[in-house]
């Protein structure tokens, strides 16, 4: 199997803050960053009313069609998409062949702003993307599955 | 790939639920989705043509209860059965921590089965998986029609390892969640070896 994808509270601040920064300077309505599989990470902006654990799943959906796509026509990948809707524009961007980071606009910013905004903050997610996967390779950090006895799995399963 | 998150302290794995076409992947997932108490559940996506088919992929998260303090969420899909979205398949399969077959009992459906799972092997090698080290369970559905072939012989040409094998009903749930906790128990016991 592949190798785990672990996230710890300093990651996640550095990741939280990426994406404050983010929905601020473009003028967002929303920031998601979501694991190429469609495990939310980290969110920002108006989120309140959105379901974003669905939103990472169909967005990680659209973009491995869209990798599927790619492939077919002889493309690495494509690195992003947009979609507009009457009152919601949606930017999503590949980073780093890992995450998705996901920009949710409305007429109060533009294509134009957003994606200037969305570089920036993909290099910052990388370094931090990249300090992550060192950590999650290196068996100094501690790690709870370690601690997780045959016990403690059949009693999550006692009725 | 489970995603573990000591921020938020939860334990993220993805569940494949994989069979022929009409197999009933999808009603596993609708008997598990009106079985769960809404708060151990998020919304169901079925992304399906307009005959209800699956088209692309049906999504279920779902909320196991906690180890150690720490949350275990398993997403739960199901891939379109149908022959020819297999471009689709290969797509859901990446990243997954743990399979469920689905084998249709009926005898008429022997031949779907048995090129449904040379499909699930092939598509999980691509992927860098192999069936026999992953977690893996089969599930023979539609035990309740006069037509299902017998426990052995599918047990023969389908289950050769002999992997954790259970009995269903999906439309009446029976045998649904013994399948959902005997993967999920498997997925959670490999992180544990450190997959």
């Amino acid at each position: 199997m592949t190798n785990q994808l672990v996230m710890y509270e300093e990651e996640l601040q550095e990741i939280n803050d990426v994406c404050e920064r983010l929905h601020v300077d473009s003028n967002a309505k929303a920031v998601l960053v979501i694991d190429k599989n469609g495990q939310a990470m980290a969110a920002s902006g108006e989120v309140e009313q959105l379901d974003v654990t669905s939103l990472s799943s169909l967005i990680a959906g659209n973009i491995a069609a869209a990798g599927g796509i790619a492939s077919l026509l002889s493309e690495k990948e494509f690195a992003g998409q947009f979609h507009e809707g009457e009152r919601t524009k949606v930017v999503y961007t590949v980073v780093d062949g890992r995450l998705i980071l996901v920009v949710l606009f409305d007429e109060r910013s533009s294509l134009g702003l957003v994606r200037l905004r969305v570089k920036r903050a993909g290099g910052e997610l990388t370094t931090v993307l990249t300090r992550m996967l060192e950590k999650s390779a290196s068996s100094a950090t501690p790690n709870v599955l370690d601690e997780i006895t045959d016990d403690d799995i059949d009693n999550l399963f006692n009725d | 790939m489970s995603f573990i998150n000591y921020s938020s302290r939860e334990i993220n794995c993805k569940i494949v639920y994989y069979g022929p076409g009409l197999c009933g992947k999808t009603t596993n997932l609708q008997y598990i989705y009106n079985k769960t108490n809404p708060e151990a559940k998020g919304k169901m996506i079925s992304l399906a043509t307009e005959t209800e088919r699956t088209l692309f992929f049906d999504f279920l998260p779902l909320s196991l209860g906690e180890i150690r303090g720490f949350r275990t969420r398993f997403h739960l899909y199901t891939v379109p059965g149908q022959v020819f979205y297999d471009a689709s398949r290969k797509l859901i399969l990446k990243g997954v921590d743990g399979v469920v077959f689905v084998a249709d009992s009926q005898i008429e459906r022997t031949e779907a089965n048995i090129e449904s799972l040379e499909n699930l092997k092939d598509n999980l090698e691509e992927q860098g998986y192999h069936i026999d080290r992953i977690p893996y369970v089969i599930q023979y559905n539609k035990r309740d029609l006069p037509n299902a072939a017998q426990i052995s012989e599918l047990e023969e040409v389908l289950n050769p390892k002999k992997v954790a094998s259970y009995e269903a009903v999906a439309t009446t749930g029976a045998g649904v969640f013994d399948t959902l906790k005997a993967v999920a128990k498997l997925v959670l016991t490999e992180l544990k070896r450190g997959g």
